[in-house]
């Protein structure tokens, strides 16, 4: 889960990291009250989860209320990148003597934290990477030992952090690092980290992604569900408790296993058709859960049919088979099914779904992946 | 021969008292796996339709000489699990619990590394391992692995997903082609045992003469196999690589099924795999008919 900037700045906190006094705003009314608090001149931002922000117009300095009320009522409502607008957040602005960049991610193949470091940052860091490798230190640092603070420390002076700055620096690697870790995040990045002329050193920007199977532990993580992005469908399929993400093709996909339901997606997109959706109905692949499925999926205007994907292992074929037909009598589907049912007992399944008096028009059985994906994009052109 | 587990290898379960453990758990003792205890603390002294259960792990082990373990326990519940086993001396964990914090996995990992250098972990969030006619750990449905014969020759098959590990399982028994052991190393960002360990193993195994790799998209372990495909093994490989349209930035249901920053690709991976010698289906039914050509080649 992505974290919006204001969000990511209130997390850091809780970490005692160091961010500008601030708070989010959805009207012009509430965002002058936010900066008559926060105290001028204050910085109005954008509140969304895409890049080039200032590029846009997103991101822009207030000298006093009339400036906040012209800038806020620009940027609310704004589009950028496809990204509505809705709130925006509004904070003191910093004096900035210096930009560094800092972040914290797992590195998968190291199978280890990596911390990243920079004397250049207000830059993206890719950018930072192509132009100049060698101004980044990149740390793996064991979970096992955790982030001394004489590492931390050392890596700001490998990354030549000027000399005023270094203590500054190692202390919010230290809490960066016990935010990353105990607070459960995928990605904790602060960019730019500045340098203020008083000395402080102090984070600017928050890009905070956190890891939801650590949800049970984290209840303060309710707060940035209720403004996570999901579209209608998403919604649905949450409420029902089913993996599933929205896309904007017009084949609609169940199946069961993550692994099987990416391969379905690739194989409908090989037969020269799109996915409206990934959909990972899971193990089961009961009947409640086949009906809850195929709600989400009918929900979804430019659905134009249907591709049941489902490989019995221990799930035999003709429990899968009875659960499609209760569904069905569940639920009215507006476009038409192709499913390809294999594995275990799939014959029993088959022929259970053959004789349940289903019109041909709404269900047809293919023997395999590649056959039932080419009838399911013929059906959907 | 087989890989990892063989009929020898004795298995307690942790979580056997559980819902999925019980079914599992007896699933494989039905197949013909020596399931030898259970572990739920607490109900030491009770069985489960006659395998003892103990309060831990370490008084299982006394009592029954095991050397494996598979554990199903809930993800709060499973590091300490995995711990607890590696500190009774188990030398074989097979954790197929899935939604593990990563950060607790990659504690639990490391401190394997460190502390306990000679255990293997399979998974989290994976289907187990399975040598056909000996040993089954785990979720997978052994009536569609296909033995291994005396002569092969016999596939290994290594895979970073539960569905389309039974897809491949299926794909050569419908061909009647013996598989020697396959293993599903899970789809989480931090598998304790990875592509290449099985890669090594299968190269070793004098009863696998092919190998067929399942990834998916995320991460960079396919191409890590990649190379040491091209530096290490000599058997025939088919692969596929699951994800080609998936968006970026988004969990495709496995926590570690994620392309991010333009990384983590599955044409990067396919590109990989060619590179190194792999012949590589586009679905799949491809991977299964690729290896079938390749098996022929070799009868």
């Amino acid at each position: 889960m992505d974290l919006f900037e204001y969000q990511g700045k209130q997390y850091f906190a809780r970490y005692d990291i160091p961010v500008s006094a601030g708070d989010v705003a959805v009207t012009v009314d509430q965002a002058v009250a936010a900066a008559d608090k926060a105290g001028y001149p204050v910085v109005v931002k954008a509140q969304v989860q895409v890049g080039g922000r200032g590029k846009a117009g997103g991101i822009k300095l207030a000298e006093n209320a009339d400036e906040v009320r012209l800038h806020a009522g620009n940027i609310l409502g704004m589009d950028i990148k496809g990204h509505v607008v809705k709130r925006v957040w509004v904070e003191n602005a910093s004096d900035i003597a210096e930009e560094y960049y800092a972040s914290f991610t797992l590195d998968r193949g190291a199978k280890k934290h990596l911390l990243m470091l920079s004397a250049e940052g207000g830059v993206e860091i890719e950018v930072v990477a192509e132009r100049n490798p060698d101004a980044i230190v990149k740390l793996h640092i064991d979970p096992v030992d955790g982030l001394s603070r004489e590492t931390a420390h050392k890596a700001a002076v490998d990354a030549k952090i000027p000399a005023k700055a270094l203590d500054g620096v190692a202390d919010i690697l230290v809490k960066l690092y016990r935010c990353y870790t105990e607070g459960d995040c995928d990605l904790a990045e602060i960019n730019p980290l500045i340098l203020k002329p008083t000395g402080e050193v102090h984070a600017l920007d928050a890009k905070v992604s956190l890891d939801g199977n650590a949800d049970f532990r984290h209840p303060e993580w309710e707060e940035f569900r209720a403004t996570e992005e999901l579209d209608a469908r998403e919604q649905l399929a949450r409420e029902k408790g089913l993996q599933y993400i929205g896309l904007d093709g017009t084949v609609g996909i169940i199946a069961n296993g993550a692994g099987l339901a990416m391969s379905t997606l690739d194989v409908v997109n090989q037969v020269g058709g799109t996915a409206a959706n990934f959909l990972d109905i899971g193990g089961g692949a009961n009947a409640d859960l086949m009906a809850s499925a195929l709600e989400v999926i009918n929900s979804d205007q430019n659905v134009k049919s249907i591709f049941i994907n489902i490989f019995g292992g221990i799930t035999r074929g003709e429990e899968v088979a009875k659960g499609i037909v209760e569904a069905l009598g569940r639920v009215k589907l507006r476009a038409p099914i192709v499913i390809r049912l294999d594995g275990t007992n799939a014959e029993e399944g088959r022929s259970i779904l053959a004789n349940a008096g289903i019109p041909e028009s709404q269900l047809t059985s293919k023997p395999t992946m590649l056959e039932a994906a080419e009838a399911a994009v013929a059906l959907a052109k | 021969m087989a890989i990892f587990v063989d009929n020898n290898t004795k298995v307690i379960v942790q979580g056997l008292t559980g819902g999925q453990g019980k079914y599992h758990g007896l699933r494989n003792k039905a197949y013909g796996t020596q399931v030898v205890a259970g572990v739920t603390p607490g109900k030491g002294g009770t069985d489960v339709e006659g395998i003892p259960v103990y309060n831990s792990v370490k008084e299982a082990v006394a009592a029954t000489g095991a050397t494996a373990s598979f554990v199903t326990v809930p993800p709060k519940a499973a590091s300490a699990a995995i711990l607890e086993a590696a500190e009774a001396g188990i030398t074989f964990i097979v954790c197929i619990t899935e939604g593990i914090p990563a950060q607790d996995e990659a504690l639990t990992y490391n401190t394997l590394v460190r502390n306990y250098p000679h255990v293997r972990l399979l998974g989290p969030n994976c289907p187990g391992i399975i040598s056909p006619g000996k040993c089954n750990i785990g979720i997978t449905a052994g009536e569609i692995a296909e033995l291994p014969s005396a002569k092969g020759p016999n596939v290994g098959i290594v895979s970073r997903s539960g569905t389309l590990t039974y897809q491949a399982l299926y794909e050569l028994k419908q061909r009647g082609i013996g598989v020697s052991t396959c293993v599903g190393i899970g789809g989480d960002p931090v598998p304790g045992t990875s592509f290449i360990d099985c890669l090594r193993e299968f190269q070793n195994d004098p009863e696998t003469h092919a190998i067929i790799m399942i990834g998916e998209i995320g991460g960079s372990a396919e191409e890590e196999a990649a190379e040491f495909i091209k530096a290490h093994v000599t058997k025939p490989m088919s692969a596929y690589i699951a994800g080609v349209t998936a968006p970026a930035g988004k969990k495709m249901g496995h926590a570690g099924a994620i392309v991010s920053g333009g990384k983590g690709t599955a044409q990067g991976k396919m590109d990989a795999l060619r590179d190194a010698g792999v012949k590589v289906g586009q679905n799949p039914t491809e991977a299964g008919s690729l290896m079938a050509e390749i098996v022929a080649g070799l009868r």
